[in-house]
């Protein structure tokens, strides 16, 4: 059953004169309980397509045109009302980095208990009490007193269990996790996944996981979107595209995982950087860096097309599989 | 907290010393006080002796030296023209200077706060338009320049407002007398309060708008709004305390300065405090007056700031006062 549904979302970035896009008219879906995966480099519109579903866009971003369907209502046409009760209730976020995502002047257990009232009537004992076990469900040790603590007073890595725990304390039905791991110790981030896949697991939480980091997308994801200079350019089930990646980009990413180089060569990159919003080429946005690129690729963007298990936009690919379908054909 | 306490003791020690040793350096330099005490008509020998029996022939820090014991005892010298202890007359003045600054101090909080949340919050609304214009004719604008429209304004050409004096006081205790318990105390307080927090507080305004706005694009406000927060809280719960925090700190700075620039205000409203007694003092040469006011006034801004960082301390749960001691 679909839990999110968007339909050609478009965001714009309305600078003096000319606003410039940051996402063309993306589509895509979430089930009730599904784990998805987006990932794609720095400026491709990950954590842009995370805040746009909560409508949280800074200024001056702005949703252009598109449908955003969450438990079948319109985000994009909900009132500031009605979208407020859909944060931190219906659908949570966690932030990329925990040292700065706690209000430095309010105790652990305000920012646990004015969420919980926030969205429920309840006396401040009993959201205490609320906030309390799920701090044990984030393996907290001694939560009684974690709840009258100042987050400066903790460890980043326990500090994102707050904000994991904060993002679970009205049992949401989609968790939106940018980066949860990105500014944390390397030592504590397989950690914090676990936890964060656990929780979603046995909640039945639909999780949109933003990450630029493939192992864990491969480890915790059952679906994935590739985005690229804010276009989904491949998608499908995580196990198809880490095994078998159709676009060139895509492809270029896995190939770039340092587990794919032998040791002592070096390691392997995509040429190139990604366009950015004002200097976006035409055609296909990754034809200067692709070295399959065409006349074709550098005239038009190619449409999505699904070819199997996955949704690929690529010319090239669609003319190779063309090709095959043809031999298969003739044999 | 017991060695935080010890070690401001300490540097405020150090201030007080400094300021002591520049006030009583000027004495030197402010002509000789003989002639204020004798005039002209008396022979060389008995200037001489005289001289020679107030110690004024003694070496720079012989002479600072004596001064600093006798001021440990309240003593900063008498006054040329009161022929009264300095610190006497001054203390006489200082309720009303500090009525005037505490009358001023409460516009300032009492505006700034709330103008500077909605000019943040509402940046493009044409009330936030008028009063980042306004602020900025406050700020350029010279204090005794306010005062001196204000009265011919409101007192000369409209009549509503008295132009200068404290009017009717009641005695409170010692040498305050205050304006805060009859209608003519209030209304000539007001003016002259108003005159008074003219620059202070648009810097207010134009500092607490600055540091709420960029309070307002930090991580912990999103994340509020991401769970759902309704704006009021996010504005004074999430969003003020952070950033008040920066403006406490000037804020103390601020009202030491505040009392330096109650010379102007007093002097054009005739408000008998210190800072037109310090005026009236530099034109007599009436120099341990002078010191003294130097001396007093240091004191209090040492004093203010003091609390100040204390306040901070209390304030901001990331300040151990006792880690800062160590």
């Amino acid at each position: 059953m679909t839990l999110l549904s968007v339909r050609d979302l478009t965001v714009k970035f309305g600078t003096r004169g000319t606003p410039v896009t940051a996402l063309h008219g993306i589509s895509f879906d979430v089930a009730r309980g599904e784990r998805v995966g987006v990932v794609g480099e720095s400026g491709a519109g990950k954590s842009i397509t995370g805040f746009a579903l909560m409508n949280l866009l800074s200024r001056p971003g702005y949703i252009d045109s598109g449908e955003i369907l969450f438990e079948g209502k319109d985000v994009t046409k909900m009132s500031d009302r009605e979208i407020r009760r859909l944060r931190g209730n219906r659908m949570a976020m966690i932030f990329q980095d925990p040292m700065v995502t706690l209000n430095p002047v309010l105790t652990i257990g305000q920012q646990m208990i004015e969420t919980l009232r926030a969205h429920r009537r309840l006396s401040y004992d009993d959201a205490r009490q609320i906030s309390l076990v799920k701090l044990k469900e984030v393996y907290i040790p001694s939560p009684e007193a974690r709840l009258d603590q100042y987050p400066h007073e903790l460890s980043g890595g326990m500090r994102q269990r707050i904000v994991i725990a904060i993002a679970l304390l009205l049992d949401p039905q989609l968790i939106i996790a940018d980066e949860p791991t990105t500014a944390l110790d390397v030592t504590i981030q397989a950690d914090i996944m676990e936890l964060l896949l656990e929780m979603c697991r046995s909640n039945m939480v639909g999780l949109m996981l933003i990450t630029h980091d493939l192992g864990v997308v491969s480890q915790v994801t059952e679906r994935t979107l590739v985005m690229y200079a804010g276009r989904i350019i491949e998608s499908g089930k995580t196990r198809a595209i880490i095994n078998d990646p159709q676009h060139p980009y895509t492809q270029g990413l896995i190939n770039a995982l340092p587990q794919q180089t032998p040791p002592g060569t070096r390691l392997r990159q995509i040429p190139g950087s990604m366009p950015t919003l004002s200097t976006m080429p035409p055609g296909c946005p990754f034809n200067p860096r692709c070295e399959l690129a065409t006349d074709v690729c550098r005239a038009r963007m190619p449409e999505i097309t699904q070819f199997g298990e996955v949704q690929v936009a690529c010319h090239e690919v669609k003319r190779l599989h063309a090709e095959l379908a043809e031999l298969e054909g003739a044999q | 907290m017991f060695a935080y306490l010890v070690k401001r003791l300490l540097q405020a020690i150090a201030v007080m010393l400094a300021i002591s040793l520049i006030a009583f350096a000027i004495q030197g330099n402010l002509g000789d006080p003989l002639r204020e005490l004798l005039g002209q008509s008396v022979s060389e020998e008995v200037r001489q002796q005289l001289r020679e029996d107030l110690g004024l022939n003694d070496p720079f820090l012989v002479q600072y030296w004596r001064f600093l014991g006798s001021a440990l005892q309240g003593d900063l010298g008498t006054s040329y023209f009161f022929k009264e202890p300095a610190l006497e007359v001054i203390l006489k003045k200082l309720p009303a200077t500090m009525e005037l600054v505490f009358g001023a101090t409460i516009i300032i909080i009492g505006l700034s706060v709330p103008l500077g949340i909605y000019t943040a919050i509402r940046p493009n609304s044409i009330l936030s338009r008028a009063i980042m214009a306004i602020s900025i004719i406050g700020i350029s604008i010279p204090v005794f320049l306010t005062a001196i429209l204000m009265i011919y304004f409101f007192s000369v050409e409209l009549g509503w407002m008295p132009s200068f004096g404290r009017g009717e006081t009641v005695h409170i205790i010692g040498s305050w007398d205050t304006n805060f318990l009859t209608v003519d105390g209030w209304a000539h307080i007001i003016m002259p309060s108003i005159a008074l927090s003219s620059i202070m507080l648009p810097m207010f305004i134009r500092l607490i708008r600055a540091e709420m706005m960029e309070v307002m694009q930090s991580e912990y406000v999103r994340f509020a709004r991401a769970k759902g927060i309704a704006p009021g809280r996010i504005y004074f719960v999430h969003a003020l305390k952070n950033t008040l925090l920066p403006v406490i700190t000037v804020g103390g700075v601020q009202i030491g300065t505040m009392v330096a620039y109650t010379i102007l205000t007093e002097t054009v409203f005739s408000w008998p405090g210190m800072g037109s007694m310090f005026l009236e003092a530099v034109n007599r040469v009436d120099t341990p007056l002078i010191v003294a006011y130097l001396i007093v006034v240091g004191f209090i801004f040492v004093v203010t700031n003091t609390i100040v960082d204390l306040i901070y301390g209390l304030v901001n749960p990331t300040v151990k006062l006792a880690r800062m001691g160590a």
